[in-house]
């Protein structure tokens, strides 16, 4: 009995150290005065891998989930006679919800996946610890701009899908199944309000394209050195990133719901 | 003839295991020193030790004078610039070809021209005998390609301390040979200081000034190659000769092996 | 190693695109006519009950917007709720006996404000107060009223049936 007891203090401290592991790993990377100018085309490189290599599956993703709402909101809109209304519903549930979290979660599948094993093979074949020997800062080299990448990216993938799930809609609703064109548009800007809605999903997209570039980063650089460790540290990338956007987006909702 | 590195009363613990218990020894200016030892005995820990990546529990390090865990983080970034370190891996950053792998710290800490960089690259290039393969990616490179270019990357701001954690493992004679000559050729041209950290005998004794032979986390030994060879302790002959049994057993520590025999068979 | 060129050439039209994408949300999804308060003044109302009437909410002339809601506040002395109007200033001649109500966008929607212009000669400016206004219609009192009116009915109804068994 007391045995499991030391091992869940043991377990609590360890978090706790992990977590300032993590924290410090944020600070000495981003805090620390960049140099602009060899910073900034690393951080455009990396926004071209994360952000603009991502815009196929987020596009693609985005143009078959707004289909789908669409299709399955008119189903039982029709049944009362309220097909006008597609055009709110598809836009609201895209703009508050789908918009920032699914891009989230693809952004954590693709890139999120992608820094976390680029840095933990960097650290596996002694490539971070050469950079050192070098007197080169590998926190500044190479995790700073994969963090500001995420953090730039993320936003502008959101906007993406957001447009492009709203097409999709429209496709289906008014191309398709016959929604008149003037009243999908019409209520959906009466229903849609650019401050609440819509920039309350930016924010909420800053925030996990944050939180996403963070844990991915922390994984990368804390795995264990060996092909298990670093496939470890993929997935558990993946996983708590995904965990950590669904927890936030409840808090970020709760908090924009009850009056921002 | 004064001292690179001076290390003195070393005392390093990884994972509350001892590492180091004490040990004393010095770099001169100059020479290639050789730190032989048998497998796990620390031997990158204390190139890390060096290069101010690990700190010590107890003991000092200087290099060029200076207590390299007492600096600051600048003065640190500082002096290893004056100091080359060649990883057992090689470490070539996979993304850069061999060019840019060799250009990298040209890039990052000086500003020189882009012509100006490339001469110097294909100088370092050229000492190593790869100037032909500059355009291939670190993929494209057998291993001792890799580890002659992560050489000519080690020398690029021409330091004054250069380091090699196992150059020869996993080589074949040829490559061997070829590491081996640059090593000292390239020592003796530049003026530069080398460490080399290796389980080769043969091959290390025959271009090392100095050895340090390290087991059991202190000093068994040191002297020239020669009194090194001749040397009357026990350990030190088992090293050099490669023995497989003396101080250090062939058996793992277990009970007697008659025991453990009659023990299976009385359980059935 | 892909050139910088590409790359700085993919990431800047990806920034556009996503540019574009925003200001699309802004004008089509969002219908955002500006982002900045238009020229306007500013006219009070005083209402009993305001009901489910927010800030921003629309102000409509003949079911045509004007206007938007700027201000709600309550009135220390008199409790009633002051509302702050901000009308359009191209909306200029809005005679100041004109009638104000809150009204509720089809049967469950959003309330907004409808003006009734009337007759008077002089018009509204920017800090006149409307006088003749209409609280918004809360559903739980009318359902009040009309129980108690039910009531009432058949209360008198009984009566006089009661009256006419017991003649």
């Amino acid at each position: 009995m007391l045995n499991q007891v030391s091992m869940l203090g043991r377990f609590g401290i360890e978090l706790v150290r992990d977590y300032g592991k993590a924290g410090l790993l944020l600070y000495q990377a981003i805090v620390r005065v960049p140099n602009f100018r060899k910073g900034f085309p690393l951080v455009l490189q990396r926004v071209y891998s994360e952000g603009v290599l991502s815009l196929t599956i987020i596009i693609v993703s985005s143009l078959f989930i707004g289909m789908v709402v669409a299709l399955q909101g008119y189903n039982t809109l029709a049944k009362f006679g309220a097909s006008s209304a597609l055009g709110p519903l598809v836009a609201l549930s895209v703009v508050r919800e789908l918009g920032p979290v699914v891009t989230a979660l693809l952004f954590a599948g693709r890139a999120g996946s992608a820094m976390a094993a680029e840095i933990g093979l960097m650290k596996a074949t002694e490539q971070l610890s050469s950079m050192e020997m070098m007197a080169v800062n590998p926190l500044q080299r190479v995790i700073a701009p994969r963090l500001w990448g995420g953090f730039i990216s993320m936003p502008l993938l959101t906007l993406i899908f957001n447009i492009t799930a709203v097409y999709g809609a429209y496709l289906v609703g008014v191309k398709w199944l016959g929604v008149d064109a003037g009243a999908f548009w019409s209520n959906m800007q009466a229903s849609v309000d650019f401050r609440t809605d819509i920039m309350n999903g930016i924010y909420k997209s800053v925030v996990f394209g944050f939180v996403v570039s963070w844990i991915s980063v922390y994984q990368g650089y804390f795995a264990t050195p060996t092909s298990a460790g670093i496939a470890n540290a993929t997935t558990r990338a993946v996983v708590y990133s995904s965990l950590a956007i669904l927890g936030l987006d409840f808090v970020l909702t709760a908090m924009m719901i009850g009056g921002w | 003839m004064d001292n690179l590195v001076e290390i003195t009363n070393l005392h390093f613990n990884r994972n509350k295991r001892p590492i180091f218990t004490g040990i004393d020894l010095v770099i001169p200016r100059g020479k290639v020193i050789a730190i032989l030892g048998p497998s796990g005995t620390g031997k990158t820990t204390l190139l890390k030790l060096i290069g101010g990546q690990l700190r010590p529990e107890q003991g000092t390090v200087k290099v060029a004078g200076q207590n390299i865990h007492q600096l600051s983080l600048t003065e640190l970034y500082q002096l290893r610039k004056t100091m080359g370190m060649l990883f057992q891996s090689g470490g070539l950053f996979t993304h850069l070809s061999v060019f840019e792998n060799v250009a990298f710290p040209l890039r990052e800490h000086t500003r020189l021209s882009d012509a100006m960089i490339r001469s110097l690259v294909l100088i370092k290039l050229n000492m190593v005998g790869l100037r032909g393969a500059r355009h291939l990616m670190p993929s494209e490179l057998s291993g001792g390609m890799a580890r002659r270019v992560a050489l000519a990357r080690a020398i690029a701001l021409d330091p004054k301390l250069i380091m090699y954690d196992e150059p020869l493992s996993g080589q074949d004679p040829i490559s061997m040979g070829v590491l081996i000559k640059l090593i000292r050729t390239l020592n003796d041209a530049l003026g530069l200081t080398s460490v080399i950290v290796s389980h080769d005998v043969q091959e290390t004794l025959s271009i090392a000034d100095y050895v340090y032979v390290i087991s059991n986390n202190k000093l068994i030994g040191q002297g020239t190659p020669d009194m090194i060879t001749h040397d009357k302790s026990e350990q030190v002959q088992q090293f050099i000769k490669g023995l497989p049994d003396g101080p250090v057993p062939f058996h793992y520590p277990a009970e007697p092996f008659s025991k453990d025999l009659l023990e299976g068979v009385k359980a059935c | 190693m892909l050139s910088q060129r590409f790359v700085e050439t993919c990431v800047g039209l990806f920034l556009i695109a996503a540019i574009a994408a925003l200001l699309v949300l802004a004008f089509k999804v969002s219908g955002l006519t500006s982002f900045f308060t238009r020229e306007g003044y500013n006219v009070t109302a005083q209402f009993d009950d305001i009901g489910q009437l927010k800030l921003r909410a629309a102000i409509k002339i003949g079911g045509v917007r004007v206007g938007e809601v700027s201000d709600i506040r309550l009135d220390p002395t008199s409790y009633r709720a002051v509302v702050t109007l901000h009308i359009n200033s191209d909306v200029k001649d809005i005679p100041d006996d004109s009638s104000v109500a809150i009204l509720t966008a089809g049967l469950l929607g959003d309330n907004y404000i409808e003006i009734t212009p009337m007759y008077s000669s002089t018009f509204l400016k920017d800090g006149s107060q409307i006088n003749d206004t209409k609280s918004a219609m809360i559903l739980e009192k009318l359902i009040g009223q009309f129980m108690f009116k039910l009531g009432n009915d058949s209360n008198a109804s009984n009566k006089a049936t009661t009256k006419e068994t017991t003649k």
